[in-house]
């Protein structure tokens, strides 16, 4: 559809260097880059209207400067970044323009198919209440579905989009790039547009070309452009790439660099608070936590920790719920706590705190072995949730790659199987040996600051301090339960 | 949904143009008819038809003395304020469209200074060139102003490469005072010419006969054609140049059409009648207040409405201190002023929906 052959360009001096690429049809094609790489020059020269440019640029095998002006407006509109208004100019008007490129004759009337057009478009982008109304009278937003409306008037079969979501709120950031892409999708209508918003592009486009000083830094599609390496370079700051929370496309964020004067010790036993009723712990900040907690599971962050002890023959439909209701009795701010519960004593609660000159680790654990299971023959128990038991919160003052998350995860499970062999304790209904109880619970929390832990198996240095810790703590908290049933309560 | 959208636009358009032709020989009858002599509208008629219509005989039986007052005296003043009118006020509103900008006119880009030295220059050099004879004033004058636009753009290009709106009208403003000060030194160095420079420059369309009208009457023709061919351009330029060159205009050739169309027509004004003011600024503004702003109807209903307020200007200049005579330049800035500061406060009142 538009092929660029060597392209030079730029206003006193050349800011594209050699650039080359093609842009199929139907495509949605996104141009990124910061301020400066050129992606405004790139779609003026796309668009001919950039004087001085060397190259060679072909839309459907056509070069472009053997194409008339009026030629090249029917072959593509240009939604540009700012609109001069200095007229009230009505909305119908303003669209009925962007038929220009088909007008003959001289004095230059519409024709029925014009206005046929204008009527579809306006349709189209939501203005047809607005048609009698003057652009000046417009929100910014408004405005801009209004030029969009006179470049699809043009009936092009390329549409040239600068920043198209610029004065655009979120809804309409969504619904006009939901319309390209459907119009991309079902009249093969290919979209070039420049993103600023990483995300965005990611979400909607097909192919990215990364600009980095008017050369191509990258051009693939949005999973392997979207790279740290690549954006970190390009941007000259820090970005994070994830996983997108629900789409297969790759998820962009910068890293804030200010100063804040953050507590220098964050973990600490002492502030850990036990009662009869409940274990409770605060954070000085915020811990990005992973867990099967009852309350908050999975990725957050919070701040504050709670193991509520409820009866052995405690029956609920909504653990969550009441997790809820006993976390603001005991005064957390529920959308930060994450809570768990045990049928055990939660006095009998283990303690491991150790600190080594990378981080810190502080490891609490609750158990009761009460509905012990062998983890291979768990199909011989009777499905039904009893009161959970063995509960490990493992806190970490160091920054935990998400893998990190994982293997920690591993390792203070294993920590707690050996923990429970070690201890002797058997499934009650096979009388094998137990792996655990069938409601235990864990939670791993970092600080995200401090060093960087990229493992968390068992023979790295964070996997190292958790293991022995998680199984120490298991293993004294076992006993405890075990020594408190046998002194007959 | 459709077909009525079209039949009230057709609709809306056909009053527009019929409410301004209307008020355009409603100008013309009533600058006819009125003066030391006061003629019926019946006698204009029929006397207007008779010359028409020759083979009518729609004249016979009225008075020759009327049919002097009107044929000799008032219709060509009539037709010449028509004119100069319609010239000034479309020209205004190519100016506006062209340069993005609702405060342009033809004289704040210097166009009139310009015709204006030309002109001065010809009574003050008492010059008379072979080949123009008595059509030597104006052929300078506008002359004088197609070069000085091209200067102003000239400049405005050297300034700076984009031509924006900020530069052209800067330097227009510069042209202005540069040429004005030469025209002040013409001023200030003759002797007997000075009462024609005044009245030249205070802007007149009296005692002016039909040889003034054949003068101008070429250039208005082709100017106001000129200007009606870039209608569709100056509307997708009223969107900014570059996305005029977007939608497939293009842009350079428009401009200098429209600057040499709007150039002739000013230069061609202020050469048979002098500088005379706002009727370039306020028309087509309320022509864009009444009519809308699509330049393919905006421009002949300039030319109408510009006309037929000039005729009434020029009615008021000649009747309000009979038996003496206001310059008509200061009747329209009278007019003109007020109005316009109205217009400002309504628009500022109106907020961003008027």
């Amino acid at each position: 559809m538009i092929d660029v052959q060597h392209l030079y360009a730029g206003y006193d001096h050349d800011i594209l260097h050699d650039l080359s690429f093609s842009v199929l049809k139907g495509e949605m094609f996104g141009v990124l880059g910061p301020n400066g790489s050129g992606k405004t020059t790139l779609l003026k020269a796309i668009n001919g209207t950039l004087p001085g440019v060397r190259g060679d640029i072909a839309i459907q095998g056509r070069p472009i400067t053997r194409m008339t002006a009026k030629e090249t407006a029917r072959e593509m509109a240009v939604l540009p970044q700012h609109h001069d208004v200095s007229f009230s100019t009505t909305v119908e008007q303003t669209v009925l323009i962007g038929r220009y490129p088909y007008q003959k004759g001289l004095f230059k009337q519409w024709t029925n198919e014009d206005y046929r057009i204008a009527e579809e478009v306006m349709e189209q982008t939501g203005v047809t209440q607005f048609r009698h109304q003057s652009l000046l009278s417009l929100s910014g937003g408004e405005r801009q579905r209004v030029f969009l409306a006179q470049a699809l008037a043009q009936k092009p079969g390329i549409l040239l989009l600068d920043e198209p979501t610029n004065h655009l709120d979120f809804s309409y950031q969504k619904q006009m790039l939901d319309a390209l892409k459907q119009w991309s999708l079902k009249n093969g209508l290919t979209v070039v547009a420049i993103f600023h918003d990483l995300n965005l592009a990611s979400l909607y486009c097909d192919r990215l070309l990364l600009l980095d000083q008017g050369k191509v830094k990258a051009l693939e599609e949005p999973e392997i452009v979207l790279n740290e390496q690549h954006l970190s370079a390009v941007y000259r700051s820090d970005i994070h790439v994830h996983a997108h929370p629900s789409f297969s496309k790759p998820f962009t964020n910068v890293v804030p660099s200010f100063n804040e004067d953050k507590p220098k010790s964050i973990l600490s036993p002492d502030e850990l608070d036990v009662s009869k009723e409940r274990v409770y712990y605060k954070s000085r900040q915020p811990l990005k936590c992973y867990s099967s907690a009852v309350l908050h599971p999975g990725f957050g962050w919070f701040e504050e920790f709670i193991n509520v002890q409820v009866d052995h023959s405690f029956r609920c439909d909504d653990p969550a719920g009441y997790l809820m209701t006993e976390a603001e009795r005991w005064g957390c701010q529920i959308h930060r706590t994450v809570g768990m519960m045990t049928a055990a004593d939660v006095e009998d609660v283990s303690i491991e705190f150790m600190e080594n000159e990378d981080f810190t680790l502080l490891v609490v654990v609750t158990a009761g072995t009460g509905n012990a299971v062998d983890v291979v023959h768990g199909s011989s128990h009777i499905q039904e949730t009893v009161p959970g038991t063995i509960n490990t919160w493992v806190f970490i003052d160091g920054h935990l790659s998400e893998q990190a998350y994982a293997q920690s995860l591993m390792t203070a499970t294993e920590a707690k199987v050996r923990a429970l062999m070690d201890m002797g304790i058997n499934d009650p209904v096979t009388g094998t040996a137990a792996t655990g109880t069938s409601t235990d619970s864990v939670l791993i929390a970092g600080t995200q600051q401090g060093t960087t832990l990229e493992y968390g198996g068992t023979i790295s240095k964070l996997g190292r301090a958790v293991g022995p810790a998680v199984y120490k703590a298991t293993k004294e908290a076992a006993a405890r339960y075990l020594n408190r049933k046998e002194d007959g309560f | 949904m459709q077909k009525p959208f079209i039949q009230t636009f057709l609709a809306n358009k056909t009053t527009h143009y019929t409410g301004s032709v209307l008020f355009l020989v409603f100008s013309i009858f009533l600058g006819t008819s009125l003066g030391s002599v006061p003629i019926s509208f019946e006698a204009i008629a029929r006397i207007i038809g008779g010359q028409l219509l020759p083979f009518s005989h729609m004249s016979e039986g009225t008075d020759p003395t009327l049919q002097a007052i009107i044929l000799q005296i008032r219709l060509p003043r009539v037709v010449l304020a028509g004119l100069v009118g319609g010239a000034l006020a479309v020209s205004g509103a190519a100016f506006q469209g062209l340069l993005k900008n609702p405060l342009a006119d033809p004289y704040t880009l210097g166009v009139s200074s310009g015709a204006s030295v030309g002109a001065v220059a010809v009574l003050f050099l008492g010059i008379s060139l072979p080949f123009a004879g008595s059509f030597t004033l104006p052929v300078v004058s506008i002359t004088a102003a197609i070069c000085t636009i091209f200067i102003v753009v000239g400049f405005a290009r050297l300034v700076d490469r984009s031509m924006s709106m900020t530069t052209i009208i800067l330097t227009g403003i510069i042209f202005s005072s540069f040429l004005g000060s030469f025209i002040s030194l013409m001023i200030s160095l003759t002797g007997e010419e000075l009462r024609q420079i005044i009245n030249w420059l205070l802007g007149s369309v009296g005692n002016r006969g039909w040889d003034y009208v054949h003068l101008i009457l070429p250039f208005f023709v082709g100017g106001v054609l000129l200007l009606m061919f870039t209608g569709q351009e100056l509307n997708a330029m009223t969107f900014g140049e570059e996305r005029a060159r977007q939608l497939g205009v293009h842009v350079e050739l428009q401009k200098y059409v429209v600057l040499s169309a709007a150039s002739i027509l000013t230069g061609a004004a202020v050469a048979v009648s002098g500088t005379i003011g706002f009727v370039g600024l306020v028309i087509p503004h309320i022509c864009r207040k009444l009519f809308g702003s699509d330049h393919r109807h905006l421009i002949p209903l300039c030319v109408l409405n510009g006309s037929a307020f000039l005729i009434l200007a020029d009615l008021l200049a000649r009747t309000i201190v009979t038996p003496s005579e206001l310059p008509i330049g200061v009747v329209t800035a009278l007019i003109g002023a007020p109005m316009f500061a109205a217009i400002l406060i309504r628009r500022r009142k109106g907020g961003r929906s008027s």
